[in-house]
């Protein structure tokens, strides 16, 4: 063998057969993923352009007479505070229902129980509202009262106690029900999915069935279960009708849950001012509202980041 | 400790479908029992039977006894769960738990059985199991890395580690290298014969060779049709079963004449 050799010439470049089909499915999933993008796009653009008129404006324009954060600041505390408490509260008890459905309850019940969480989520955001405003909050008062009395230690049981309870407390705890069948219907598909294989694995070390789920089951459906909260929280975040009609809102920021004066949420606030809004009061709200997205756009690329951080343990590979 | 297991009139069900029916059997210990037959014949069932992991599946449930070394495996006051603590199982497909460490798997059942060990005693545990399997050379660099970053051999013989962690009394192996190449496949078989010293080892294979190969007795399954039960057709000392069987039906199915 002959040691030189002439440099092969590279191959005529291969053309991949492109079928039909193919090209059909292909174009028509990109051109999804572009729609999406531009609409979140055009979204954003309405927003930032209706707002500068309000982030540039001179202080004393903005209602409120303190500028643009002052206005501003009270409606991110209410919102999140309403949210977060509502995500503390629903998504243990979604899990819990959800392991319920998928491992305790016996079949039949099983898929009854997960039929009706389902229609939850099927109520109308002002039948919830009306809920909360006729039916939670006067029964809440009793609570907000002997929290005020027996909690009163904490910020958040500051007081003096609502008379009316329609406080950031009964918000949270209304968003919380509706919440609760989104985090609940996908905890529980991905529990359901957790694969037979580790299941089995563990019974045969001797789990017991609690100790099962805690080693099969709940690590395969943590990120799951975050992306099922985040979905959650979202909703929490963005909900308008329900809090405004529970909520007498208005006040200035307090981390104070059961006083009679609550911090508005973004939404709500935005709907019950628009419809009198007229000049720099429409670019005030509207800047709110490009807040509230940003907020949300964070939120979900928090959750992204807490997923992939143990992308190698996840189980995908 | 090796234990013997006496199994007498074992029927298995799938809900009202008797899978498996009339099995009469004494596994040795400190011995490898190797279990052949077509598939569909029932031995699978029959060896998750053994560690009362059939009835995991709903509907599935055992008539008949099983006993090991006098305790009743499925008598009222059993625990399936202290069952399962005593013989361990190694299955077809390679399952370490895809969300914990390397380390985390080998002390799984441990963390189960004993909550509380000291870290040393834990890492000398780890060692141990992991050397007992034949996987400590291999894996001692990276003990907290995924244990599903292992090959499919690497990862069965870490199954395997997870399994003698917790010292059980027998070991039954379903099918442990039907996912595997040959060389993985010599690995484990070579582990089972260093195995064999401590513990009972039940094994079902679709690989005749490897039965003749690793094995002390075999029992031959077979099944008459489809819908029929799965009966223990032959039980004798593997070189009576692969040069000279008692069944007509043995010698077929070694022979390859049929199944």
């Amino acid at each position: 063998m002959t040691a030189t050799k002439a440099p092969t010439p590279s191959p005529p470049q291969q053309r991949a057969v492109r079928r039909l089909g193919d090209r059909v499915f292909a174009g028509s999933a990109k051109g999804s993923g572009i729609f999406i993008l531009l609409v979140l796009a055009g979204v954003a653009a309405f927003l930032v352009s209706e707002a500068i008129p309000a982030l540039t404006a001179p202080a004393e324009e903005i209602p409120g007479g303190e500028g643009l954060t002052g206005y501003v600041a009270p409606l991110i505390v209410g919102t999140l505070l309403g949210a977060v408490l509502a995500l503390l509260v629903a998504t243990p008890l979604a899990v819990g229902i959800a392991l319920y459905i998928t491992y305790y309850a016996p079949r039949r019940i099983a898929a009854t129980m997960g039929y009706v969480i389902d229609l939850l989520a099927a109520i109308p955001s002002v039948v919830y509202g009306f809920w909360g405003l006729a039916v939670l909050a006067p029964a809440l008062v009793p609570f907000h009262r002997w929290a005020a009395d027996d909690l009163g230690w904490l910020p958040f049981f500051a007081g003096p106690a609502s008379a009316s309870g329609r406080t950031m407390l009964t918000v949270g705890l209304v968003l919380a029900v509706m919440i609760l069948p989104i985090i609940s219907a996908i905890a529980r598909e991905v529990f359901s999915q957790a694969p037979a294989l580790h299941r089995e694995a563990a019974l045969a070390l001797g789990a017991t069935r609690w100790e099962m789920i805690k080693m099969a089951v709940l690590p395969y459906g943590r990120s799951g279960v975050i992306a099922g909260a985040m979905l959650g929280l979202g909703r929490a975040l963005g909900e308008t009708m329900a809090v405004a009609i529970v909520l007498s809102g208005g006040a200035g920021a307090t981390l104070n849950l059961i006083g009679s004066s609550n911090p508005s949420t973004i939404a709500s606030n935005i709907a019950l001012r628009f419809p009198e809004a007229t000049g720099i009061d429409v670019n005030t709200l509207v800047a709110s509202g490009l807040v509230l997205f940003v907020i949300t756009l964070a939120v979900n690329m928090l959750a992204r980041w807490i997923v992939n951080r143990r992308a190698d343990f996840s189980g995908a590979n | 400790m090796a234990k013997r297991i006496e199994v007498s009139d074992l029927n298995i069900y799938y809900g009202n479908f008797l899978a498996v029916e009339g099995v009469n059997v004494s596994i040795e210990p400190r011995s490898i029992t190797a279990l052949i037959g077509p598939s569909g014949c029932g031995k699978s069932t029959f060896l998750r039977s053994l560690n009362r992991m059939h009835e995991v599946i709903p509907g599935a449930r055992v008539e008949g006894k099983v006993v090991m070394d006098g305790q009743d495996l499925y008598s009222p006051d059993a625990d399936p769960v202290d069952v399962r603590r005593q013989i361990g199982m190694v299955f077809q497909r390679p399952n370490p738990f895809p969300t914990m460490s390397i380390y985390d798997n080998v002390v799984a059942g441990n963390r189960l059985n004993n909550r509380k060990m000291k870290k040393a005693e834990s890492d000398e545990l780890v060692e141990r199991s992991l050397r007992g399997a034949n996987l400590w050379n291999e894996v001692k660099d990276r003990l907290d890395r995924p244990g599903s970053s292992l090959s499919g051999g690497q990862q069965q013989r870490l199954c395997i580690a997870r399994a003698i962690a917790v010292e059980p009394d027998v070991l039954l192996m379903d099918e442990p290298c039907s996912a595997l190449d040959p060389i993985s496949t010599l690995a484990i078989e070579d582990l089972m014969a260093e195995l064999k010293d401590r513990y009972t080892i039940v094994i079902v294979t679709h690989n005749m060779q490897q039965a003749a190969r690793v094995s002390e007795s075999t029992g031959f399954f077979n099944l008459n049709g489809v819908g029929q039960p799965g009966r223990l057709i032959e039980f004798n000392p593997t070189e009576k079963i692969f040069s000279n069987p008692d069944q007509k039906a043995t010698e077929d199915y070694i022979s390859g004449r049929f199944g």
